[in-house]
């Protein structure tokens, strides 16, 4: 029954699509020529989605993260944010660098006030902001500490709260637990999916973990490399909380190490042959 | 990664000087009307600049005025050159057509050293203390200037696109971004002018002018007075110091947030 009841909760949140993604192309010029970076992507996320984009380095999934976050604007095609064609980065794309992007000469505090003061909302409501995100992520000792004094993963929690304080309506995760010890990671993990549960939140998370994207997604977007393509979207049906010793979570991810070890070796014999 | 950095210099930065002092006063010993004076020479002398022996030689007393004169000059230059190099350096960092515009320029000038434009500054501003002045702006321009635009220009990418993506604006990235960024750079290059510009101090004030230290110090050479011109060299040593360690102080406050500058500097 829990299982019927997260297929349809997650088919409900798939249907009402808050991002768009329609046709689209990006080459970069690099020295001697052009490279195909993603070829015809077509993608829909549902409002209060947690979708996970995995693949190999080289499949352009980052690249994809990129142009959502409008850092890049593709060659072909166009992105669509609630019906509105992005044209350049804006709050409502929140995204979250593997290397955190946190503003070295602001206190934990003012790098989680950054947003809502740049967008000139009043003092009050900045600090509130700043006050319930704080809380939220735990580090209310570590308010008034710099980045450098924090760890790797107090430092992707104020990340986190940074774009969450500035009312994104879809985070963009490049990697974000890539560079963390394998504790901090899980427990990472899950207090992300208590965050996304408790908030509505949209979320778009890029990883080469299959682990980490079966036990986040509810859907898993699969992309190949050469050029960068969608290859396949896995719907993940598993209750929630997922349970990574059972035989379920093993078959899907038996399945998607198939996916993405079989093609990787695929291309190779292309590229010898 | 601090912790070295933080580490208080302690009883070991005395052993070199000391030895040094040593050294001095062993060679020194035994030639009390050598060319090179003894250490207690330096020091008895330092007492009569200073005006509180009377020895009433044209140098008793005298250490005050100079070093006050130097004092403003040093400043004064170092102000004014503050206030040319922050903004120009800010503009050739941030805006591509001023770089191209003047960068060449300004590297071709740079190796040009003070020394070299002390006659022309003479010539074109005439004897007197603002030449001084002019010497030590010029000084302390290039250390200024570069490292500001060091500091503009090696502001992270991905803090702009953090920024970006929190709503700054184009027009605002500057003020909330570039400008704190640049920080670090713009207080490494403050110091390194301020330390030029007691370098310079003394090439500027070696014809010209009647006050200042290195007044003091070439007018000792001409009366061969080395007592007075070591001490004027200890003098502009310890004034240096001083004044760097003034300018590490502040900037250790504005620069808390700063792995390699909150502790040392």
């Amino acid at each position: 029954m829990a299982l019927m009841a997260e297929a349809i909760a997650a088919r409900e949140r798939a249907a009402d699509p808050v991002l768009a993604i329609e046709r689209v192309h990006k080459r970069f010029t690099v020295s001697g020529g052009e490279v195909e970076a993603l070829r015809d992507v077509n993608l829909e996320i549902g409002r209060g989605e947690f979708l996970c984009l995995i693949g190999a380095s080289g499949c352009g999934k980052s690249t994809l993260l990129r142009l959502i976050g409008g850092f890049e604007q593709p060659s072909e095609g166009r992105i669509l944010m609630n019906g509105k064609e992005v044209r350049g980065p804006g709050s409502e794309r929140g995204m979250v660098f593997q290397d955190y992007g946190l503003f070295p000469w602001l206190s934990v505090r003012r790098n989680i006030e950054f947003g809502p003061a740049a967008r000139g909302l009043p003092r009050d409501l900045v600090r509130a902001a700043g006050e319930r995100f704080i809380a939220m992520i735990g580090l209310a000792r570590f308010a008034d500490a710099y980045p450098h004094e924090l760890s790797g993963g107090m430092k992707q929690r104020v990340s986190i709260a940074r774009v969450l304080a500035n009312d994104a309506a879809i985070v963009l995760m490049d990697e974000p637990f890539g560079a963390l010890d394998a504790m901090t990671r899980e427990r990472l993990q899950l207090e992300l999916l208590t965050l996304w549960q408790g908030t509505r939140l949209t979320v778009l998370f890029v990883t080469h973990a299959i682990e980490e994207a079966i036990l986040l997604a509810d859907r898993i977007v699969v992309m190949s490399p050469n050029p960068g393509r969608i290859a396949e979207i896995v719907p993940v049906t598993l209750p929630r909380p997922r349970d990574v010793a059972s035989p379920a979570f093993n078959a899907l991810r038996r399945e998607l190490a198939l996916m993405l070890h079989g093609r990787e070796a695929g291309a190779a014999q292309t590229a010898i042959g | 990664m601090g912790a070295r950095a933080q580490m208080p210099p302690g009883p070991v930065a005395f052993v070199l000087p000391v030895l040094l002092l040593g050294l001095w006063w062993a060679l020194t010993r035994n030639h009390p009307d050598g060319l090179i004076p003894q250490p207690g020479q330096i020091a008895s002398e330092f007492v009569d600049l200073a005006g509180l022996a009377g020895n009433n030689d044209s140098f008793s007393g005298t250490l005050w005025l100079n070093l006050l004169a130097s004092a403003e000059r040093v400043y004064g230059g170092f102000l004014l050159s503050a206030s040319l190099a922050l903004p120009l350096g800010l503009l050739i960092g941030q805006l591509p057509l001023f770089r191209r515009m003047l960068d060449s320029t300004l590297q071709v000038l740079r190796p040009v050293p003070v020394t070299a434009w002390q006659p022309l500054f003479l010539i074109l501003f005439g004897l007197g203390s603002h030449t001084a002045l002019l010497l030590v702006t010029l000084g302390c321009f290039y250390p200024i200037l570069l490292n500001t635009i060091l500091g503009v220009r090696s502001v992270e990418p991905r803090l702009l696109e953090a920024a970006a993506m929190l709503g700054v604006s184009r027009s605002a990235m500057f003020p909330k971004v570039v400008l704190p960024s640049a920080l670090p750079g713009i207080v490494t290059g403050l110091r390194l002018g301020l330390g030029f510009a007691w370098v310079v101090i003394v090439v500027g004030e070696i014809s010209g002018v009647r006050t200042g230290l290195g007044a003091m110090i070439t007018d000792a050479r001409e009366v061969s007075r080395t007592d007075v011109v070591i001490a004027g060299m200890v003098t502009i040593g310890a004034i240096g110091f001083l004044s760097d360690r003034a300018v590490q102080l502040a900037s250790r406050r504005v620069l808390r947030w700063s792995p390699r500058h909150g502790a040392d500097g």
